[in-house]
């Protein structure tokens, strides 16, 4: 057997959906910042790895959550998606184009279809615009819909449909709550009846009872338009109850990919444990009963990550081989991905 | 126990050009000594005035206590000139806060933070303040303790800033620490170390803790007593057993159903509360969770209810408790 056929072999065994079934397929993605030194004559003296080679798809109608503490890469990966940001290496195909590839005219029609949520309501809103101008802005840009008494009617029908009254079109964005911002956050990403949205934090600022308001709104907005989700989050509650499958990442990798329940239930990648294990769970009882397992140490710098296993340095599994060799993100039963040599 | 602690009928208020700011509306509660007690509650609830008016930290104008009483350790806080007060602050009660550079001072190392604290507060050399100052970072497990005292703050990232905090609250040995959102800012897993920590120190020192947060969970798994706050008012208290196993008063109910579980498969939705917490410039006479209620009555409206107790230590503000169960079968 050729080396190629050995890969050949070992891809078909891997659990994928068809071809026609995934909206979004990221493979191999990078994106390396250079660090520059000097005012006038700058010079890189490093790189930071934000993104360092994930891989993951996003089936049709599909929410996929991406989830690690801050600085490993989640809204790195999504500005690479919305060709924020020009991915260092890897592929973006959607619907069978690879975005990176593509010019910004080619782009354009696609980026309409592709539409973000932030955390910050407040500062992604433009505070001297009205709420209905927001709204509707994306929708005259893009020539939707040219007729300025049509477009209204649309920007009242967009705020009814994410349970604001139509008469906030004529307030400013400081005239509204938090949770009532992130929904003029929502209506805006809906203007262009988008296929997918990237949701960046986008309910991690609320408080506990808006936020359940709002995580109903974008299940019942998924649910009515079939949308798909890229959901990124610290929030290990939150992503249980909105995701399909869920992505962990640290420092730059993903370093576990499963069913959401899978994941949950039966974590394997001793990050993944210890994330779980850090979070609290509002019942006395259940907690006075779980163990605690303290993840030892502070995430270590993109700039700098360790050798072999970026984890190898706070990991309670640890052998000598982690600080040797990067382990291999391999299947280890249907659809459950995990990079750690000793599970 | 002993009584630490003891909040009567407090009430603080903010004159503001918007109308009067009722953030804190007549609590009352006590932390016995070791005890550790969490206040929960949305945000603008009045969590932290709460706290910041214990120390006496209301900035005038626009804020001021108007009404009631606090006792601490024997002392009448509400009555002591402001020299007693600062002696008390960062000796008697300590205070952590959410995020660690606004209390920080940025111009200092942290040696020159640490020893400062202890001089004011102890007849000590400037050395033996410093062979303190580093004994308290090795307790908070800072690695490195030598080279991070001549650090400065901005030196080191968020979760060991948040440590030398816990350090300089530590440091005079207080027997009341009160810790407003100290982990909200950081990652989950330095969270999880930094409660641990606050957990093991304070038992090993005796002293009481007010943990101020929003999370839930946190609650669960750290807090002896629980304080539920609406709209300025504790609306129900009691142990962390109580309040998780048997809430008792519409919106804590409301509260433990809103959150997402880790620890459970997935549900089909989640129950919000619908609308918003109210303006505390237009509070009326009557319950203030009234507009958000499901188990309001034409009575509700009339006045606010009073705590009361439900079983021993468990104590409800709601005409309706004694209905919920009732209705909550009735519903589904
Ligand atoms: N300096 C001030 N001037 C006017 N109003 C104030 C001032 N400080 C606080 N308030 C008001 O007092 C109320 C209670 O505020 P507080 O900071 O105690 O809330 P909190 O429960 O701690 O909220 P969070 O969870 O957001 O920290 C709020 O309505 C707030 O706007
Ligand atoms: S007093 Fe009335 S309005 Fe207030 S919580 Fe109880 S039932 Fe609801
Ligand atoms: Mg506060």
């Amino acid at each position: 057997m050729s080396p190629e056929e050995g890969v050949m072999a070992a891809e078909s065994r891997i659990t994928r959906p068809k071809d026609n079934e995934i909206l979004i397929d990221v493979r191999g993605l990078k994106m390396y910042f250079p660090v520059t030194e000097g005012i006038i004559m700058t010079r890189t003296v490093a790189e930071v790895k934000a993104v360092d080679g994930i891989d993951f798809y996003i089936k049709k109608g599909e929410t996929l959550g991406l989830v690690g503490e801050s600085g490993c890469g989640k809204t790195t990966t999504g500005r690479c998606i919305l060709q924020l940001e020009k991915a260092t290496a890897g592929e973006i195909i959607y619907d069978g184009k690879d975005l990176t590839k593509l010019t910004q005219k080619e782009m354009s029609p696609i980026r309409e279809k592709i539409q973000v949520i932030f955390q910050d309501p407040f500062s992604s809103l433009n505070p001297r615009m009205k709420i209905g101008d927001i709204i509707g802005e994306p929708i005259k840009v893009h020539d939707i819909i040219s007729d300025a008494g049509e477009r209204k009617k649309r920007v009242r029908e967009l705020l009814s449909l994410c349970g604001l009254n139509p008469k906030f079109s004529d307030r400013y964005p400081h005239e509204m709550s938090g949770g009532q911002r992130q929904r003029v956050g929502i209506a805006r990403a809906l203007a262009l009846n988008p296929e997918f949205i990237i949701c960046d934090e986008a309910v991690s600022a609320l408080d506990v009872s808006i936020q359940a308001q709002v995580i109903n709104l974008l299940e019942d907005l998924r649910d009515e338009f079939g949308l798909t989700y890229l959901f990124i989050s610290h929030d290990l509650s939150v992503i249980r109850h909105l995701c399909h499958r869920v992505a962990v990442m640290y420092l730059g990798k993903i370093v576990e990919l499963a069913d959401c329940d899978e994941l949950y239930d039966n974590p394997l990648h001793p990050y993944t444990r210890a994330l779980l294990s850090a979070v609290p769970i509002p019942d006395p009882t259940i907690e006075a009963k779980r163990a605690h397992e303290v993840v030892k140490g502070e995430v270590p710098s993109p700039i700098n990550p360790p050798s072999g296993c970026v984890f190898h340095p706070r990991c309670s599994l640890a052998v000598d081989g982690c600080s040797k060799a990067v382990p291999e993100f391999r299947e280890i039963k249907p659809g459950h991905w995990v990079a750690c040599t000793e599970v | 126990m002993a009584t630490l602690l003891k909040i009567e009928n407090l009430k603080t208020q903010f004159f503001t050009s918007a109308g009067t700011v009722k953030a804190v509306d007549g609590i009352t509660y006590s932390v016995e000594e070791g005890e550790t007690v969490a206040i929960v509650g949305e945000s603008g609830c009045g969590k932290s005035v709460s706290a910041l008016s214990i120390l006496r930290l209301i900035p005038w104008p626009p804020g001021k206590i108007v009404e009631g009483s606090i006792h601490f350790d024997g002392k009448d806080l509400l009555s002591l000139d402001e020299e007693a007060m600062r002696n008390l602050r960062g000796k008697d009660i300590s205070m952590v806060f959410q995020e660690p550079m606004t209390s920080l001072n940025p111009v200092l190392t942290i040696r020159e933070q640490l020893t400062e604290t202890l001089i004011t507060h102890f007849p000590i050399s400037e050395e033996e303040a410093s062979k303190k100052a580093l004994k308290l970072l090795e307790m908070v497990g800072i690695s490195d303790p030598d080279r991070r005292l001549e650090q400065y703050p901005h030196h080191l990232s968020g979760g060991m800033r948040q440590r030398v905090m816990i350090a300089m609250a530590l440091s005079c040995e207080p027997k009341l620490i009160i810790a407003d959102e100290p982990t909200t800012a950081l990652d989950v897993t330095i969270q999880a170390q930094i409660l641990e920590l606050m957990k093991d120190l304070t038992k090993r020192l005796g002293a009481s803790l007010i943990i101020i947060t929003h999370n839930l969970g946190v609650v669960a798994r750290y807090a002896d007593r629980v304080n539920v706050m609406y709209a300025g008012k504790i609306i129900e208290t009691g142990t962390a057993l109580d309040i998780y196993h048997n809430p008792s008063h519409p919106y804590t109910l409301a509260l433990l159903k809103s959150v997402p579980r880790m620890d459970l498969p997935r549900q089909d939705k989640l129950d919000p509360i619908e609308g918003q917490p109210p303006d505390l410039t237009r509070l009326d006479d009557g319950c203030s969770f009234r507009p958000r209620c499901r188990f309001a009555q034409d009575g509700c409206a009339h006045s606010f209810p009073d705590l009361e107790a439900v079983s021993e230590g468990h104590f409800v503000a709601c005409f309706e408790k004694d209905n919920l169960k009732e209705q909550e079968k009735v519903a589904s």
